[in-house]
């Protein structure tokens, strides 16, 4: 097992006025060379502030830069660090060390997306799947073509969907979902959630084209309700409250 | 399944990481089934009054075992807890008790994760659990 502070020359001023050593198990999965994952596992520093995503790079930086990970902002504005951390699906750069309440840290790529390498995961369903759904206004007319130039919503028009369009498309939601577990084909969370959001905005007249591509036998009726998307959601979306919402507007509750 | 990295049955069954809901999710499933084993078991069991009065008798004796007590005590836990659970279910499918769509603040508790869905669950397991004790008490009682 490797130890960061070994490496001297390589020492931040975080590492030296570092308090506690934490273990973190990377696991390692190349799917065009391995038959299995296995993990690494490195000793690393950590300070109270120090996120998930900073113990990766640390270690990425001092020992294996081999090592894939994707992120970019670093600020859970992205949706890019995706991970199972400690075996729930949570964002790598909003997740403290601290908070995990454990001297080791286990991260694996997310569940239910195919694995480009180690933490790296594939979002082209993901996106296929957004995409479906025609995340988008959909009407006739356009606000320069109006007369009163804009289209107006009240507050409480906004309030209606504002929620839902928070979504960073980090995916945590289809990772954490029973029913992503077993079907592939199903839209998942993330795409139902967004499906809401448009037919909740009152300037929308695109609700029927979009209501028929989620009543399929992989869409909406398709989510049971466990609650484990928006248990794992990092932007407080609340997935399974639109989806339930909008299979509520589909069988005329509301 | 590994190319497509999916969690599979063991990670939709697993009840441990995203609390009591996803615990009555699989509490839901696992009952679903139980029943539907059940459900199929029952249709044999009718079937065997085909062989005449003698027939009947012999099949309806094993449920008067120990072991028959015991089978048809679970199946009154399965029956109570799906139905109470399923009519949480089914009206928060139609949207009913899930919350209002807001402005949600960190730590973003989601809204659809409230106390009445948390307390239709313990209610479902609660009525099963005493309905499964009175059956016993009834069967065992005998
Ligand atoms: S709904 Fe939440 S968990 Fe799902 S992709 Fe959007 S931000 Fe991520
Ligand atoms: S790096 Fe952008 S969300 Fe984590």
């Amino acid at each position: 097992m490797a130890h960061v502070s070994d490496l001297a020359e390589e020492k931040t001023t975080s590492v030296l006025s570092s308090s506690k050593i934490v273990t973190l198990r990377i696991a390692r999965y190349n799917p065009n060379v391995d038959s299995t994952t296995k993990f690494a596992e490195y000793k690393v520093p950590v300070e109270k502030w120090t996120t998930v995503l900073d113990v990766i790079l640390d270690v990425k930086k001092h020992f294996d830069h081999s090592i894939a990970v994707r992120y970019s902002c670093r600020q859970a504005t992205c949706g890019s660090c995706g991970m199972i951390i400690n075996g729930r699906p949570r964002l790598a750069c909003f997740t403290k060390v601290s908070e995990l309440d454990s001297d080791v840290i286990t991260v694996q790529p997310m569940h239910n997306f195919p694995i480009i390498r180690d933490l790296a995961v594939k979002f082209e369903r993901l996106f296929e799947s957004h995409q479906k759904i025609k995340p988008y206004i959909i009407r006739e007319d356009t606000e320069p073509a109006l007369d009163t130039r804009d289209i107006l919503q009240t507050p409480e028009e906004l309030e209606e969907f504002i929620q839902f369009s928070n979504c960073i498309k980090c995916g945590l939601c289809n990772s954490a979902c029973p029913t992503m577990a077993t079907d592939s084909s199903f839209v998942g969370p993330q795409a139902l959630a967004q499906a809401y959001r448009y037919v909740a905005d009152s300037r929308d007249n695109g609700k029927n084209s979009r209501l028929k591509i989620i009543d399929d036998s992989h869409g909406i009726w398709r989510c049971h309700f466990a609650g484990s998307c928006s248990q794992v959601c990092p932007k407080g979306v609340d997935p399974a409250m639109g989806i339930q919402l909008l299979r509520g507007y589909m069988l005329g509750f509301s | 399944m590994k190319d497509e990295n999916k969690e599979g049955i063991g990670g939709m069954a697993n009840p441990g990481r995203y609390g009591i809901e996803r615990i009555a999710y699989w509490l839901m499933r696992l009952t679903g089934l139980g029943l539907l084993g059940y459900f199929i078991a029952h249709i044999y069991e009718t079937s065997s009054i085909l062989q005449g009065k003698m027939g009947w008798d012999e099949f309806l004796e094993l449920t008067q075992t120990t072991e028959g007590h015991l089978f048809l005590t679970l199946v009154i836990g399965m029956c109570v807890f799906h139905t109470v659970n399923g009519i949480r279910i089914m009206l928060g499918h139609g949207g009913v008790g899930v919350g209002k769509p807001g402005r949600p603040d960190y730590p973003y508790t989601p809204a659809s994760q409230n106390a009445r869905h948390k307390i239709g669950i313990y209610t479902a397991i609660v009525l099963a659990a005493i309905a499964m004790m009175y059956g016993m008490a009834v069967m065992f009682g005998e």
